[in-house]
């Protein structure tokens, strides 16, 4: 199944991309996506993670062309 | 209720004047309190001088959490509107970066709301800021903790 991933602000810059497609087999969860793309590389502490446009935990379980998000903290307002 | 995202400066006095306008079309008579807060960027953090800011921003998932945040605040206080406008892209030291205005009938739950906005879109809104320093340019890697 495809999956659509996204990087933003100080992660885009570290991996030197805005996002990638995975080609990942069913019952893949967020954190097993990370994985697959970044086998080297630990998720850094505190990255928060989406879904679909809202937050989802690293445990839940990613569906056939999700739009997947790793980002850090939030500096708004 | 309004939401928006500016990639241009904007006055926040002016649009609070405009959209209020409407609100005395609207709701008139309605609204006994109205809480504001205005964020506007400054010229110096942590110890350096900022010459300028660049605010990222995820497109869809930015506004579907404000939308989420007022709609979390309707609930929990008897609000008659809100509005919420955020700048995205360049800005300058005293650029206003973020609007929120809140409307009710008494002031304890203008106040409330505004309070909880601000500190949610501070802490969950996908927003990111890039300042440029004289020496180069950094990512802001995380917003104080909301004050007692």
């Amino acid at each position: 199944m495809a999956i659509h991933v996204k990087y933003f602000a100080s992660l885009h810059d570290r991996l030197g991309r805005a996002g990638d497609e995975l080609e990942a087999s069913a019952g893949l969860t967020v954190a097993g996506v990370w994985a697959a793309l970044h086998p080297d590389a630990p998720l850094p502490p505190n990255t928060l993670t989406a879904v679909n446009l809202d937050y989802a935990e690293l445990t839940q379980v990613v569906r056939e062309g999700d739009e997947v998000a790793f980002f850090p903290p939030v500096t708004g307002g | 209720m309004r939401i928006e995202l500016r990639d241009q400066p904007f006055s926040p006095l002016a649009e609070l004047a405009e959209y209020q306008a409407g609100l005395e079309q609207r709701l008139p008579g309605q609204y006994g309190a109205t809480a504001i807060f205005i964020g506007t960027m400054r010229d110096i953090n942590e110890g350096a001088a900022v010459r300028g800011m660049t605010l990222e921003h995820y497109p869809g998932m930015t506004e579907r959490q404000l939308q989420r945040m007022v709609e979390t605040a309707f609930q929990d206080w008897p609000l008659l509107d809100a509005l919420v406008m955020h700048r995205v892209g360049a800005l300058q030291p005293n650029d206003p970066i973020v609007l929120i205005a809140v409307w009710s009938a008494h002031r304890a739950e203008a106040f409330a709301a505004c309070r909880f906005l601000i500190e949610a879109l501070k802490s969950k809104a996908p927003l990111w800021k890039r300042e440029t320093l004289a020496s180069g340019s950094r990512w802001v890697e995380h917003n104080t903790a909301a004050p007692d």
